[in-house]
């Protein structure tokens, strides 16, 4: 007697989709939880500040900051854009806020949305002339632009070069920072969850999957694809700009491979293609590299090793197995 | 001060299409992406100066047995990790990629950052060409990249194996239809790359000390002259090493040497938005490849 596994929908599952009035709290709630708890969760976060501690309060906005990232390469990754540099946004954004501050002594309240907006603008200029390269060829322009334009502010010493420019403004308080972080957070998940089940967001990931297809639809799949990189460059820049009031320093490391690797890893693990995996992921890596601190540089091989399971072995992520077990059961059925 | 820029021009040359060679016999040739090619070249380094230094085998063998154990470790890589997740660019570029940040950050937190790792030369004098000091090793660059410019050209052309790469690079379904084995194909191809690249590590490092840098240096430079050359041509990564190489010479007497590092960049993105196929690329278009 041979068995094999079955997976069958739940019956609330069947029910809430179907049926559009919801007959009891279980039902409102099985469909309200998955998106409320972890708002909530992160919403009321910053207010443990006495139990959980500063230390972790800080992580909170660099898991933030990581977050913004991996949903900003997921965006990306959705339009069939393999990025290898997400530093290229963060770092743009990041040098800009921070010369607009250094030089024209700005405030962090202009100098953060212009540093957002320039910063995307910037790097989607960048990417102008490569758009037209598909898969792995893109990959490698990604992977290089972050490394080559640091060694150019090194090179020209322009924007502080090799030493950065430091002593900028200060964000106004622990609470703004923290707010701040969660609400950009939320703000961009659903968001570009939204965009995606758009017709907008139909297209994009048409040209993911065949973008010939897309093009024969008479629909200008570069003028998609700017917009996109834009959107996505937005999420990037945003987090790299706050990052640097909130470090009051911007320099070199902006431009960092770190800033590249641990968003591509987020997204990875979490499972692409859904933006709350990218959230999950970052949210299990960066509080877990936080504890790890002791490790120092060794973090990083961590992170390439858990790249490598994740990718080859399991390719869904986890907010795929997740949602299955959440939507679905399993049970064993005969063969035959 | 021509002479001096005519010679350190090739030098430089011979250096970018050594670095590029392996990369674009994987990549362009046989279509496999090996991100973890920066990481084998530092990998090669390091085997070597462990051979030497603490097992005392004769410098001879121990480029050999480096040579032979990168080659074996680029076919497991394909085997262990690439073939299950072959046709997937996404994830073949990031199972690659996590290699080989893993290798290099796993040695920079061995500590091999200092400068006590540094390979010996060949043969140790100078010999003066033209009124320009040139030390051997240098030579020995130009003459092994000449060389392994000429088996890659004649490889790929005119042996069995190396038409196979070609095959299954044009249209793998095709290739395989004729009897070629795909996957043995590809993981020889990115066997036959990883030894190249630890040739041109033997020959290279030399020149100045192991550092971890250099390993994302190289993978940038062999994408610079791959994408500059035109990924699948042997010419091409001649040429484009050439315009490369003087550019970077040029760039690093008339202006400071820490501008040659620009050049990647401007002749990346200039040569990406007017011919994006590269100089010698036979693909009218690259977008039509993945």
């Amino acid at each position: 007697m041979r068995y094999r596994k079955e997976r069958l929908d739940r019956g609330i599952k069947v029910r809430c989709d179907d049926v559009f009035a919801l007959s009891s709290y279980r039902e409102i709630l099985y469909l309200a939880m998955p998106r409320v708890l972890p708002v909530a969760i992160l919403l009321l976060f910053p207010l443990l500040k006495g139990v959980v501690g500063l230390y972790w309060e800080k992580t909170l906005v660099v898991t933030c900051t990581v977050s913004l990232l991996a949903l900003s390469w997921d965006l990306m990754a959705s339009v069939g854009l393999i990025s290898l540099g997400q530093a290229l946004f963060f770092g743009a954004g990041a040098y800009l806020t921070g010369y607009l501050n250094y030089a024209f002594k700005l405030s962090p309240i202009v100098t953060i949305p212009l540093g957002t907006l320039g910063g995307a603008l910037f790097s989607t200029l960048l990417l102008l002339p490569v758009l037209r390269l598909r898969g792995i060829y893109f990959a490698i322009v990604t992977l290089t632009l972050p490394l080559l334009l640091g060694r150019f502010i090194e090179t020209t010493k322009i924007l502080g070069g090799g030493e950065g420019m430091s002593g900028l403004s200060p964000l106004p308080n622990i609470w703004f920072e923290l707010y701040v972080a969660v609400f950009a957070l939320l703000v961009c998940l659903f968001s570009f969850r939204r965009l995606i089940n758009e017709d907008y967001g139909l297209v994009l990931q048409g040209i993911r999957d065949n973008d010939r297809a897309v093009m024969s639809g008479a629909i200008s799949i570069y003028r998609f694809k700017i917009q996109a990189v834009f959107i996505a460059g937005l999420a990037a820049s945003f987090a790299g700009a706050f990052m640097t009031h909130y470090y009051q320093f911007v320099g070199m490391s902006a431009f960092a491979m770190d800033y590249s690797i641990v968003p591509l890893t987020a997204a990875v693990l979490g499972g692409p293609g859904t933006f709350a995996g990218s959230v999950i992921g970052a949210f299990i890596l960066v509080p877990l590299s936080e504890a790890l601190r002791g490790f120092g540089t060794l973090r990083v091989v961590f992170y390439s090793a858990i790249l490598i399971i994740c990718v080859v072995a399991l390719p869904e992520g986890i907010f795929h197995y997740m949602r299955r077990k959440y939507h679905q059961f399993e049970r064993l059925t005969e063969i035959g | 001060m021509i002479a001096s820029i005519i010679v350190y021009g090739l030098v430089s040359s011979a250096v970018l299409a050594l670095t590029a060679m392996g990369f674009s016999l994987t990549f362009g040739i046989s279509g496999v992406a090996n991100f973890a090619y920066g990481a084998f070249y530092i990998l090669s380094g390091f085997l070597v100066w462990v051979l030497l230094n603490y097992l005392k085998v004769p410098f001879v063998l121990a480029i050999v047995v480096t040579i032979g154990m990168v080659w074996v470790l680029g076919f497991v890589t394909y085997w262990v990790i690439l073939l299950r997740v072959r046709g997937i660019a996404l994830s073949e570029v990031i199972a690659t990629f996590a290699l080989g940040v893993g290798i290099l950050e796993l040695f920079r937190w061995l500590g091999l950052v200092t400068y006590e790792f540094t390979l010996p030369t060949f043969i140790k004098g100078v010999v003066v060409i033209a009124g320009v000091v040139v030390d051997y090793q240098r030579l020995f660059i130009i003459g092994i990249g000449l060389a392994l410019v000429l088996f890659l050209y004649f490889f790929t052309h005119y042996t069995r194996i190396g038409l196979a790469f070609r095959g299954v690079a044009q249209n793998e379904r095709t290739a395989i239809s004729l009897g070629i084995r795909s996957d043995l194909t590809a993981a020889l191809s990115l066997a036959f790359g990883s030894a190249m690249v630890s040739v041109a590590a033997i020959t290279i490092l030399p020149l100045g000390i192991i550092s971890i840098n250099t390993g994302y240096e190289v993978l940038l430079i062999a994408v610079a002259v791959g994408i500059v050359g035109g990924l699948e041509s042997v010419p091409g990564i001649l040429v484009a090493s050439l315009i490369l190489g003087y550019a970077q010479v040029i760039t690093g007497t008339y202006l400071k040497p820490e501008w040659m590092a620009v050049v990647y960049l401007a002749a990346i993105v200039l040569v990406l938005s007017i011919k994006p196929s590269g100089l010698f690329g036979k693909f009218k278009e690259l977008e039509e490849r993945v």
